[in-house]
């Protein structure tokens, strides 16, 4: 049986060695630092935002798109091998170097403001990055994969995200319930309290239901939105013990700014997009035109695979490895990266993006998920149905 | 009768009662649910729940 393997025409994962790219990123911070010290200009405390901000853009915009899949067959095997493991695993110890050196420098490293708050920036990126680290592992269903989810979302104090977005956000995903999914003519500033503060509030409550159900108290030690939090405490104060209380802000303003990175990410993800009511009143399935894709090679290897979104929630528990290009999904004109840059700024997001809502489907916005406030301006514009 | 639960959004499908929302009828054994149903709440494949224990 497995020699008939060996006969099947070699397929070699074209990106199998760049994933080792996930660990290098956590590092950014630091190689910044370094830069600095080797050439003395303060320009280098601000690598990781530039980086992630122009030259992953650009990278994306000159490397372009790969629609290449995995073939099938080997999918199995593609999902079972450890190295994609270890690799996710490995980017965990280079992020708590770049927070725990970064928290260092930022208290006993005599910066200048512009130097330290290049330096917040920084140590906030690679924060924001590792939410997806904690995404990928905190789908995976062995028990060390989902510890390590929780320690990597500690230094970005968003512990809750390993409840709410699996039992949460996969849920009600690009339905008006959700509230990691934007609606149509939300700005990203509005979205991002609407999202933080639901995300909160619906990560305690699944919690609080489930351990209602076995005759427990939401205060047990067992609600994993407590576990998770209680490692950023321990970890704050840890750090806080050593290098005084300087330590502190800077590492929950790095954490705030970290989280509105996995939000403006968030953002973008299910824009507009609408599941519609079935005849009973629930929701249809979340189906691959529920997500905006994108191929973009550079931001593909940097956030593993995550722009591949509409195969991730139609199998969550797919490794990032195995993620599928389907044809025919919601396409984004460029990678994640370059497409957080348009979010920041609400005018030309609305130009870029309110076409394509509307071009998806096909002129009927009644099948939006539209902000409410504008909904009747919005119908009105466009016509319930134009068919 | 068992109850097979969803690791993405902890679904639970209990065969006594089956989903006839969908054409499962009640008294469908976890094997006989088609291989292409996918869990209602979260859409993760058939291949994502587990057996649930039941005390």
């Amino acid at each position: 049986m497995t020699t008939a393997t060996l006969s099947a025409p070699a397929w070699t994962d074209k990106k199998r060695y760049l994933w080792l790219l996930g660990i290098v990123v956590m590092g950014l911070p630091l190689y910044g630092y370094g830069l600095y010290l080797w050439t003395g200009l303060s320009l280098f405390f601000w690598t990781t935002p530039v980086i992630v901000y122009t030259l992953i853009p650009l990278f994306d915009r000159l490397i372009g798109e790969d629609e290449s899949n995995p073939p099938d067959g080997i999918m199995a095997a593609l999902a079972q091998e450890k190295y994609y493991r270890y690799v996710v695993f490995a980017a965990i110890p280079a992020q708590y170097l770049s927070f725990i050196g970064g928290t260092y420098l930022a208290v006993r490293g005599d910066l200048v403001w512009y130097q330290w708050l290049g330096l917040l920036v920084s140590v906030g990126m690679t924060s924001g990055l590792a939410i997806n680290i904690g995404h990928e592992l905190g789908h995976q269903t062995s028990k060390l994969e989902r510890w390590l989810a929780k320690i990597a979302l500690a230094p970005v104090m968003y512990g809750h995200f390993y409840v709410e977005h699996n039992r949460g956000h996969h849920v009600r995903v690009a339905t008006p319930e959700d509230p990691a999914t934007s609606r149509f003519g939300e700005s990203f500033y509005e979205f991002l309290p609407r999202c933080v503060y639901g995300s909160i509030k619906s990560a305690w409550e699944i919690e609080k239901q489930r351990l209602e159900k076995q005759g427990k108290s939401v205060w047990s030690i067992e609600n994993d939105n407590l576990q998770a939090w209680a490692i950023t405490v321990a970890l704050f104060a840890a750090v806080t013990a050593w290098l005084g209380w300087w330590a502190l802000p800077f590492m929950i303003v790095q954490g705030a700014y970290g989280g509105s990175l996995l939000e403006v990410v968030n953002y973008l993800e299910h824009y507009g997009l609408r599941r519609q009511r079935k005849a009973d009143g629930s929701y249809e399935r979340c189906q691959p035109h529920h997500s905006w894709n994108s191929n973009h090679t550079a931001t593909n290897i940097f956030l593993y695979h995550l722009q591949r979104h509409s195969d991730h929630h139609a199998n969550p528990t797919r490794s990032f490895q195995t993620l599928r290009n389907f044809e025919g999904v919601p396409r984004l004109p460029n990678g994640y990266a370059g497409m957080i840059v348009v979010a920041y700024l609400p005018w030309l997001w609305f130009r870029v993006m309110d076409p394509k809502v509307v071009q998806h489907f096909g002129g009927d916005m009644s099948k939006a998920n539209i902000k409410p406030s504008i909904r009747d301006r919005i119908l009105a514009k466009y016509g319930s149905a134009t068919a | 009768m068992k109850k097979w639960r969803c690791l993405v959004c902890d679904f639970v499908y209990d065969e006594a009662k089956g989903v006839p929302e969908e054409g499962i009828a009640p008294g469908t054994r976890w094997e006989d649910v088609p291989d292409s149903w996918t869990c209602p709440d979260c859409g993760a494949a058939k291949s994502d729940f587990v057996m649930e224990e039941i005390d």
